[in-house]
C-alpha cells in the first residue's frame, strides 16, 4: 500500500526537486497542478478517451500550468511565492470547470490500471511494478536531461543566475521550462493517483507541497544531495519512506485528520533545527524569497 | 573595436537620492587595447562595465561592439561578445556544479544550447589541458563541485571561463581585489598571460594604483562619471604612483587607491 503510494507520489517529490532544488524556485503551483492532472485524466476517461491519451493530456496540462507560473514570475515580475499561489487559486476554478463537479468516480470505468487489476494475482503487485517503472524512468530521464546543454543552463539558473546570464542564457526561458517540467511530473502523479484510488477530487492537492518537501528532506538525509542523481533518487526514496512513516503513524493511532499537521511539524522541525543551532545555511536555499 | 558614444546614466532620477553615475562619457577601444581604469568610489567604474555588459541600459548615448549597436540589447544577447569577471569569486561560477560543467557552460557562451550532452568527451581533454596551465592541480578534479575550491582557484577558473571562447571584450571588475596578496598576484599573472597570448581587448577596473600602472597599454581615470585622463604608450610606461597622486591627489582621496 504505502510502497505503491510512495512511488507514485515520488513523482510529485521529483517535480518539487526540480523547482525547489534545481531552480531554487519555491513553486506553490503544485497544490493546484496535482488535482489538475487528476481532473484532466478523470474527465477524459469518463468521456471515453483511451487512458494513455488521458495521461498524456494531464501531463501537458501540468506543463502548461507550470509555464504560466513561470511567465507570471519572469515576464510580469510577480514574486515567485505569489505567482505560485495565484496559479494555485486560479487552478481551483479551472479544475472544477474541467470536472464539472467536485468529484469524479472512476471505479466503474476502464483506466490504465484495469488490465493489471484483471490479472489473476494480488492487485498491488503489478501496480507497484508499473509505478516503480514509471517513477524510475522519469528519474533517469530527468538525470539525463539535467546533463544536457539546456539542463546545465537550467541548473546554473538556480545556482547562479547572474553568471549564466553573462554566458548568454535567457534565464526567463530556463525558469519557465523548468517549472513546466516540474508541474508536468506533478500532474502525471495526479493522473495516476486518481486512477489508482478510483476517483479525482477537487481537494486531492491540499498539502501536496508540504508532503513533498517532507519526502525530499527525508530522502536527502538518507541518500544525500551532492549530485543530480542523488537529488532525484532522494525524492523517490524519501517519498516511499514518508508514506511508510505515515501508515505506521496511522496504525499507531494517529488520527487521519491530524495527518497534515504532523507533516507540517515534521517539515518545520527539519527546516527550523539548523536555524536554532545557528548554522549558517538552512535546508533550503531559494531565490527571491 | 568597441565604441562608446556620449553615454549617460542617472540612478533614482527625480528623487532626492538622484545620482549621476555616468555623465556623457565617450571612449574608443581599438582591438588589442588593454585598458586599466582607476577612480575613487562612486566615480562610475563599475557602472561603466555594467552599461557595456547590459546589466544596465544607458539613459542616453550608444554603445557599439564591432559596429554592432548593442546599447539596448539584453544582457544574455550580447554575452557572445563579452567575458566578465567580478570581484567576488563566488559570482563567476556555479558552486553546486562540477568544474567541467562550469567550463562546458562557458564553452557555449552566446551559442544555441540544445539537447546534446553538456560536457562532450572531446572537449573534456581540452579542459584538462587548459586547467593544467593554471598549475593548481585542477586538471585532476574535473568532476569536483566548484564549491570545494578556494577563492583563488575559483577566480582562476572564472578567468578560464571568461576567456575560453575568446570574447571581443574582456571586462575585469577588480577581480583580484578579494584575494589574499599572493593569490591575487598569481591571478594577475595568469590574467596578463592569457590576455597577451590571445591579444584580448580588455578593460580592467582596479582599486590598486600600482596594478593600474603596471598592467595594460592604456590607463584611464574616471571622476564623477566621466574620463578625467586617458594616457597610453610611452607616457603610461613611465608613469609612477607619486606622479598620479601629485596630479590628481584631490580626486583620489580614497586611501585604498594608494595601497
Amino acid at each position: 500500500m504505502s510502497l505503491e503510494q510512495g512511488l507514485v507520489y515520488g513523482l510529485v517529490a521529483l517535480g518539487i526537486v526540480i523547482a525547489f532544488r534545481i531552480l531554487s524556485f519555491p513553486d506553490l503551483t503544485v497544490d493546484g497542478s496535482f488535482p489538475l492532472g487528476g481532473a484532466v485524466a478523470a474527465r477524459l476517461i469518463i468521456e471515453g478517451v483511451p487512458p494513455i491519451y488521458c495521461i498524456a493530456a494531464a501531463v501537458l496540462s501540468g506543463f502548461a500550468a507550470g509555464c504560466c507560473t513561470g511567465l507570471l514570475n519572469t515576464k510580469l515580475k510577480i514574486n515567485s511565492l505569489l505567482a505560485g499561489i495565484l496559479m494555485m487559486t486560479v487552478l481551483y476554478s479551472v479544475n472544477l470547470r474541467i470536472m464539472g463537479r467536485s468529484n469524479i468516480q472512476l471505479l466503474t470505468v476502464d483506466t490504465i490500471l484495469t488490465p493489471l487489476e484483471n490479472l489473476d494475482i494480488n492487485r498491488f503487485i503489478p501496480i507497484i511494478c508499473l509505478f516503480f517503472l514509471i517513477a524510475f524512468a522519469v528519474k533517469f530521464l530527468t538525470d539525463i536531461f539535467l546533463h544536457t546543454q539546456v539542463g546545465l543552463a537550467m541548473r546554473a539558473t538556480g545556482d547562479n543566475e547572474q553568471m549564466i546570464r553573462t554566458l548568454g542564457v535567457n534565464t526567463d526561458t530556463t525558469t519557465i521550462l523548468g517549472l513546466g517540467i516540474s508541474n508536468a511530473f506533478v500532474a502525471l502523479s495526479g493522473a495516476l493517483v486518481a486512477q489508482d484510488q478510483g476517483f479525482a477530487d477537487i481537494g486531492m492537492g491540499i498539502g501536496m507541497i508540504v508532503a513533498g518537501l517532507a519526502s525530499i528532506i527525508i530522502g536527502e538525509t538518507i541518500v544525500g544531495l551532492k549530485t543530480v542523481q542523488r537529488k532525484t533518487l532522494a525524492a523517490i526514496v524519501g517519498s516511499v519512506i514518508y508514506k511508510l512513516i505515515i501508515s505506521v503513524g496511522l496504525r499507531m493511532g494517529l488520527a487521519p485528520t491530524d495527518l497534515k499537521m504532523a507533516t507540517g511539524i515534521m517539515v518545520i522541525l527539519a527546516l527550523g533545527i539548523p536555524a536554532l543551532k545557528k548554522e549558517k545555511q538552512g535546508k533550503l536555499h531559494l531565490r527571491g524569497v | 573595436m568597441v565604441k562608446i558614444e556620449n553615454i549617460r546614466k542617472t540612478f533614482k532620477k527625480g528623487t532626492i537620492d538622484e545620482k549621476v553615475a555616468i555623465d556623457g562619457l565617450s571612449l574608443d577601444i581599438p582591438d588589442g587595447d588593454f585598458i586599466t581604469v582607476i577612480g575613487s568610489n562612486g566615480a562610475g567604474k563599475t557602472t561603466l562595465l555594467n552599461l557595456i555588459s547590459g546589466t544596465y541600459t544607458p539613459d542616453e548615448g550608444e554603445i557599439y561592439i564591432d559596429s554592432l549597436q548593442v546599447t539596448r540589447l539584453p544582457e544574455y544577447r550580447r554575452a557572445k561578445y563579452l567575458g566578465r569577471i567580478f570581484q567576488d569569486p563566488l559570482m563567476g561560477t556555479a558552486a553546486s556544479m562540477t568544474i567541467e560543467e562550469n567550463l562546458a557552460m562557458a564553452d557555449l557562451r552566446g551559442m544555441h544550447r540544445g539537447f546534446k550532452w553538456g560536457v562532450s568527451k572531446g572537449r573534456r581533454d581540452y579542459y584538462r589541458e587548459i586547467l593544467r596551465k593554471l598549475d593548481l592541480g585542477l586538471e585532476n578534479r574535473l568532476k569536483d563541485a566548484v564549491s570545494l575550491l578556494s577563492g583563488g582557484q575559483r577566480q582562476s577558473l572564472t578567468l578560464l571561463m571568461a576567456t575560453l571562447s575568446l570574447p571581443h571584450l574582456l571586462l575585469l571588475d577588480e577581480h583580484s581585489a578579494a584575494l589574499d596578496p599572493k593569490t591575487a598576484q598569481r591571478v594577475m599573472e595568469l590574467t596578463e598571460q592569457i590576455i597577451n597570448e590571445n591579444s584580448l581587448t580588455t578593460i580592467m577596473v582596479t582599486h590598486n594604483m600600482q596594478q593600474a600602472i603596471k598592467y595594460g597599454n592604456r590607463m584611464i581615470m574616471l571622476h564623477k562619471g566621466n574620463i578625467q585622463f586617458d594616457i597610453s604608450g610611452e607616457e603610461k610606461t613611465s608613469l609612477t604612483v607619486e606622479e598620479v597622486v601629485k596630479k590628481f591627489g584631490a580626486e583620489l582621496k580614497d586611501e585604498t587607491l594608494l595601497s
